[in-house]
Order: structure tokens, then sequence, then C-alpha cells
């Protein structure tokens, strides 16, 4: 049988890590060890360093709130598993959480509840409002609600009712861009949208709750550009 | 289920111990209501008690407006030997809602009253713990009234961000 030999890429595993212990025993000199240095060293800021581990490492809070809550269960379950980006440990006290996913509609009695439960977090603490109900308060929209803008911060909204686990799943994904300092603009050219941005025009400015849930307008010259 | 004729038996026991305790019975689908003066619910759910609808099923409240008194309260009775029901209306004005409780025969009671009032403001005289149950303490106003308005937030979406109830701050 005939043996066949060939040279390895440099930039091969292998070749990387003979050189790696080449170096541990003194062998590697000169102008070889600058360059194996210079392939080694990442240089990067304290803040990006760590927004990146910070963004890895979310520990949700164990909370629910109503129906919304069983999709909340399902993310760290097989289908579409939260572990995968180092978010799955659910803490029970919010001292040791992160994140505050309010999974449900809130009502004025758990209204003050939940921001204590928020003011108990340490920081950096991140607040995802998820399904129709805590945004805007949905078919809910009654005296008895309060949608959850009104009494803390949000960094990311979840429409739906409830919204699918995936659904979720894009919240968390970009909070964790968010968090990692970098949110995914630009998503209307890479979805081949452009054009459909939601153009207001004067006339169209309404304050009060009685002119109807239509909020995009085709109109301008912008649209369908 | 009473038939309208058992209905009226019942309606006429009850007048023979008080003669201003019924005011009127109804008879409709197969259900029978016996109304009731205010002052006399625990007398009469008392007596049904000893015929044996011994089970407060449900005891809820009813806003009727326009039509006076207002305000009702229903409280459904149900044998649970014979597979019996008979329903007790009692009817009350906004000015004076006002109602004997019964918690001392149906301790069961005690919450669904504490909803009622909650709700519509019935107060149910003798009961050990008349407060809001669902609403917080400082809520004013009886919501499922039917002139309590209906309340809620406009909405915040995009076209309203700045201009409506703005962001956190």
């Amino acid at each position: 049988m005939e043996i066949k030999r060939e040279t390895l890429d440099p930039s091969d595993f292998r070749v990387r890590q003979l050189q790696a212990r080449d170096m541990l025993r003194g062998d590697l000199q000169g102008e070889e060890l600058e360059k194996f240095v210079e392939q080694s060293v990442m240089t990067t800021t304290v803040e990006k360093a760590v927004a990146w581990s910070q963004g890895n490492s979310i520990y949700p809070m164990t909370f629910g709130l109503a129906c919304c809550a069983i999709e909340m269960m399902s993310i760290v379950a097989a289908r579409v598993d939260i572990a995968r980006f180092g978010w799955e440990a659910f803490r029970a006290s919010p001292r040791q959480a992160d994140l505050l996913i309010l999974s449900g509609r809130v009502s004025v009695k758990m209204a003050p509840v939940i921001r204590r439960i928020y003011d108990q977090m340490l920081e950096p603490k991140w607040a995802i409002s998820m399904g129709a109900c805590c945004s805007s308060m949905g078919v809910f929209n009654n005296y008895a609600l309060v949608p959850s803008d009104k009494f803390m911060p949000i960094d990311v909204h979840v429409p739906g009712c409830p919204p699918r686990p995936e659904a979720l799943m894009h919240g968390i994904l970009r909070l964790r861009d968010k968090i990692h300092g970098h949110p995914p603009d630009g998503w209307r050219e890479r979805y081949d949208a452009v054009g459909t941005e939601e153009v207001l025009t004067p006339e169209h400015e309404r304050g009060s709750q009685s002119d109807g849930a239509i909020n995009v307008f085709p109109g301008g010259d912008t649209a369908g550009a | 289920m009473p038939d309208a004729t058992g209905l009226e038996l019942t309606a006429h026991e009850l007048r023979e111990s008080d003669a201003d305790s019924i005011l009127g019975t109804e008879f409709r689908r197969h259900r029978a209501v016996l109304l009731v003066s205010p002052q006399h619910v625990p007398a009469v759910l008392k007596h049904l008690y000893g015929k044996g609808y011994t089970f407060l099923a449900s005891l809820h409240g009813v806003d009727y407006y326009p039509e006076e008194p207002r305000l009702g309260v229903l409280y459904e009775l149900m044998d649970m030997h014979e597979v019996d029901r008979i329903s007790v209306k009692a009817r009350v004005s906004t000015q004076d809602p006002r109602i004997p409780t019964v918690t001392p025969l149906f301790p069961g009671a005690d919450f669904p009253e504490r909803e009622v009032y909650d709700m519509f403001g019935v107060v149910f005289e003798g009961h050990p713990d008349m407060r809001r149950i669902l609403m917080p303490e400082d809520f004013e106003g009886f919501p499922q009234r039917r002139d309590f308005p209906v309340g809620g937030e406009p909405v915040l979406f995009t076209y309203n961000e700045e201009t409506g109830y703005g962001k956190y701050q």
C-alpha cells in the first residue's frame, strides 16, 4: 500500500496544536513565535467582552402570569431550547435573576407586586413583555388591567395571543443582540422589504383610543418605493 | 326542579310563616324562582334548607339597569338527594343596597358575598369580613354596575408612541 504524504494547511488545527506544543517547550522562536502569538490573541474592549458574556448567560425569573406562561415554559423544553444560548437557568429569586418575562395580563392589583419584583432584581436587568395583554391589554382592555410600560421599563415586546414559543425565542434573540450592542437593524434589507416603512401624515396623527386600531397607513412618496 | 305547582306550594308555605316575605314567583324555562324581599332572605333560605335544599350552588349579583330596584342578588339552591334546584332572587336599590348575610347558614357564601359587594356594591349586613375580594382595596366604584365605564388605556402603537401616554421615563 502506497503512503501518500501531503503538506497540511498552516491554519489546520493539527498544525496549530503542534505549534502550541513547541511554544510551551520553548522551541518556537523569532518570527514564528510572533506569528503564533498574533494568531492566538484577540483584542477587544472590556465593554464588548462583558456584553458578550452577559448576553450569553441570562437567568430568567421563574414568573408566570397567565396563559402566556405555558408558552414561556415550553421554551426551555426540547423543541426551542434556550439552553443553547445559556438562558436555561430559571431562577426562583429575583435577586438571582437578570430577566423578567411578563407572560400574561397584569392587573391593577398585580402591578405594584411586579414593580417590586423588578426593583428587587440586581443590575443589569432586562424585561420582556410577552403577549398582547401585557403590551396593549389585548382583549382585556378594561378597568382591571394596566399595560406594563406604564410601571416599568420594557426592553422587548413580543406580540401574539399567546405568542408561539418561536416568537418568544425571536424576542429573546433580539434582546441578546441588544445586550451585545448591535441590534439587528437592517432587517428590511435582508427580507427584501424596503419600502414597507410605516408612514404617518399629519392628518393621521390621532390621540384618542376611539379612532380604531389601524396604525399603518399607505401614503406619502416613500411607501412602495 | 319543582314544577309550577310545587313552586306555588313552597311560596304558600313561606307566606304562611311571614306574609311579607314572598313578593312573587317566576317559572320560566323549567326554572323556579322565588322573588323575596331582601330582609327576609335568611329566613326563606333557612326554610328551604329545612326542605332539603342544603347546598348553595351559587350566589351572584345582577344589575338590571334601567329597571328599579336595579340590583339583584341571586341564590341558587340545590337539593343533592332529589337533584332539585330552586332560585331565590332579591332586589335592592342602588340608593340603599343592603341585604342580610346568609353566612351563618351557608359558610360558603362568605367569598361570593364579598365578590357581589366588590362588583356591585351590595352590602351584606352581618357578614364577618365585608371587604373587597378581587379589586384593590383603594379601588373606587363598583365595576360590574352598568353605569361604570369600561375603562382601559389607549393602546400604545408606533403612531402614538410620542403623543400617547409616552414611554416609561
